[in-house]
């Protein structure tokens, strides 16, 4: 495999494309991916070579968590928007394709009801809300599954970044939106199942959830939107845009001051981001066959964030890692110490922030180009300071 | 927003969302004044930093606004760039445009460029990255999504470095840079945007006495095509750039005229000068 490897980059095949962290990043996850998907599929049971589709679906749940930390990334590393309200635009992607999941039950729920799913017989509503509408429609389901959270992202981005909150207040204000959205999901009225949430799900297209195929088929496909929203976001962080971004992030009075109306540019950062966060949460709740309104709690969305700060802040792919690892080390911890977890996190949270300020990705990199004795920025983090940037004292 | 994008232009994404653009509008100085500022007053909770202040700079002339700190200088670069706003007064740019009436960013691309008494320039970006972003070209989202360096802006940025003398650190990151070599880098930003008014704060606070030299050869020059507008504390420095001198006083002009009618004026004496050792 490795001798494979080095042979497709000493030929030069990938020669230039290999040079950063999101394209070594991508690859890996690639191969991976690949061969985990064959093991199940192909190899038997008893091989020890075989991968159990238990672990295909706890790795395409840790993906789906990659690509909300990458979505985080994508505001808190390049334009200083620490949103700690990520986990409500996951949610709502979820609670869409949820929704779908639901019709696609039809008549094979506890109660028989073709139309109506089983919490509403049980409720004894007797007809589909307005909103259920067209939800069996698989690509409708998709479409408002990403259109609201990205139309939430835009009402929300551009009420509070034209009226200039940041810092803090901004936090702050996030988490109450995903808390508010918490409180109305559990209320049986709103007709998403109330705390139980939405699940008994069946069969996606027709395919049945619990089979192999389908499970490998789901994890495959959350890789494949990872590596491609991260390739996109690689190349939108590397355009003028980015610069753009970049520069409102150390120094939002001076970007305004060369023209650039820098709420547009938070604004459509911050919609692009949730976006990426609602494809997170259509990918996760079919793998894990179950929403519900605790998705929206305040310490999920914290918990994104410490994910990020351990994997490197902007730096795309460390958001990555950073979710991974901290989600496996999650399994394991929870199996052993159930209660202990969010100590655990406080104290990895403030581990890195004192030793690790780039996070894991920037400290190999540092390594590395520290070996290459490579002075210039080739490797792709822009490395986020502690100090400010730009001193601006007047602002 | 400028003629030299030709053909180009016509199918500029953004020019979809022209409309949320201001309408691109010359500056009208036929009059020769380039910038009125009449009746200015800024009140911070009854402290007055500016008060009932009037000043013509006319266009093409280098100015340099000389006052003790606390007069109102900063206040009042602030007030012309729409960072504060004003209690009372007018600000024009030319004959029509009220200054007033737009925001940050708008009265940039109108052509008032704006250099802050600490250097501000992007530190992670190259001294390169640094001056395109600068660039008087389209700012919209849609714009810099896809924007693309033309040769005309290329060699545009060349004339710029040169300018500055920062050709050799072109690749180099701004953070790098030494203090002095910041504060030529932050008006180069300001020459890259191809403005007609340049505000100054401070240029040669923490510089070396070459630097300040070189700085004061850069600031002569550039006067004539394009309106400059000074604040300096550095009484050396003054006289050797001044042509004319504005003294603001408590947040009001004192005294305008050329150095030597300045350090003759017994009012001046009084308030400013006297107090230099
Ligand atoms: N945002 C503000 N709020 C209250 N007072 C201010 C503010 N900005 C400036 N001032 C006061 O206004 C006066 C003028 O300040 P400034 O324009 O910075 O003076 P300088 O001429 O030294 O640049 C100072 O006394 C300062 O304390
Ligand atoms: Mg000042």
């Amino acid at each position: 495999m490795s001798q494979f490897f080095n042979a497709l980059v000493s030929k030069g095949f990938f020669g230039k494309r290999i040079r950063n962290g999101v394209h070594m990043f991508s690859l890996i996850l690639f191969v991976v991916v690949i061969v985990c998907s064959v093991s199940n599929l192909l190899v038997p049971e008893q091989s020890i070579f075989y991968v159990s589709t238990y672990t295909i679906t706890l790795l395409g749940k840790y993906l789906c968590f990659a690509l909300l930390a990458l979505s985080v990334d994508v505001v808190w590393g390049y334009c200083g928007v620490l949103s700690l309200g990520h986990g409500a635009f996951f949610a709502l992607g979820g609670y869409g394709m949820g929704m779908y999941l639901m019709r696609q039950v039809g008549d094979r729920g506890v109660y028989g009801n073709p139309d109506l799913p089983d919490f509403m017989v049980f409720l004894d509503w007797t007809e589909l809300p307005w909103y259920w509408f067209g939800m069996d429609q698989f690509w409708f389901a998709i479409a408002m599954a990403i259109f609201i959270p990205g139309l939430l992202a835009f009402v929300f981005g551009w009420l509070a970044f034209r009226s200039r909150v940041t810092g803090v207040y901004l936090s702050i204000m996030t988490q109450a939106l995903t808390y508010a959205l918490m409180l109305a999901f559990f209320r049986n009225e709103m007709g998403f199942g109330g705390n139980n949430g939405l699940t008994d799900f069946k069969e996606i297209l027709h395919f049945d959830l619990q089979s192999n195929e389908t499970r490998v088929g789901l994890f495959f496909l959350s890789a494949l939107v990872l590596i491609i929203a991260l390739l996109l976001s690689q190349k939108i962080m590397k355009s003028r845009f980015g610069r753009v971004v970049i520069s409102i992030r150390d120094g939002e009075s001076r970007a305004r001051f060369l023209g650039y109306v820098t709420d547009h540019y938070k604004v459509a950062l911050f919609v692009y981001s949730a976006v990426l966060a609602a494809f997170a949460g259509v990918l996760y709740v079919p793998q894990v066959g179950i929403i519900n309104p605790s998705e929206f709690s305040p310490i999920n969305s914290i918990e994104v964030v410490v994910w990020v700060a351990v994997g490197g802040r902007g730096t795309l792919y460390g958001a990555a890692v950073g979710a991974l690892l901290v989600n496996y080390a999650k399994t394991k911890f929870t199996a052993v110490l159930p209660d202990g977890w969010l100590f655990a996190l406080g104290a990895l949270f403030v581990g890195v922030t004192l030793y690790l300020p780039n996070g894991i990705v920037g400290f190999f990199e540092q390594r590395i180009s520290f070996l290459k004795g490579d002075s210039s920025r080739e490797l792709d983090s822009f490395e986020v300071k502690d100090k400010k940037s730009v001193s601006e004292v007047e602002v | 927003m400028s003629e030299n994008y030709g053909q180009r232009g016509l199918w500029r994404r953004d020019r979809v969302w022209s409309f949320l653009e201001p309408r691109a509008r010359e500056v009208d100085v036929s009059r020769n004044v380039i910038l009125y500022i009449e009746g200015v007053t800024v009140n911070f909770d009854g402290f007055k930093a500016l008060n009932d202040l009037n000043l013509y700079i006319n266009d093409g002339e280098l100015r340099c606004l000389i006052g003790a700190n606390g007069a109102g200088k900063t206040t009042l670069m602030d007030v012309i760039t729409g960072k504060t706003q004003c209690n009372q007064g007018s600000v024009y740019f030319g004959q029509t445009i009220n200054l007033l009436e737009h925001s940050e960013p708008e009265i940039a691309r109108l052509g008032i460029g704006r250099k802050f008494q600490k250097p501000t320039v992007f530190e992670v970006h190259t001294v390169y990255e640094n001056l395109e972003l600068s660039l008087k070209t389209y700012k919209g989202v849609w714009y810099t999504l896809s924007a693309k360096l033309s040769m005309e802006e290329m060699d545009y940025i060349d004339e710029v470095l040169n300018i500055i003398g920062l050709e050799k650190h072109r690749y180099q990151v701004a953070g790098a840079l030494s203090h002095g070599e910041k504060q030529w880098l932050e008006i180069g930003m300001l020459l890259a945007a191809e403005p007609r008014l340049l505000l100054i704060d401070e240029p040669v606070a923490g510089m070396t006495p070459q630097e300040t030299e070189r700085t004061a050869e850069l600031l002569t020059s550039l006067a004539g095509d394009h309106t400059v507008v000074v604040v300096e504390h550095d009484m050396e420095f003054v006289r050797s750039i001044a042509r004319t001198v504005t003294v603001l006083h408590q947040g009001s002009v004192l005294a305008e005229g050329s150095m030597e009618a300045i350090q003759n004026n017994p009012d001046v004496i009084e308030v400013y000068l006297g107090d230099q050792p």
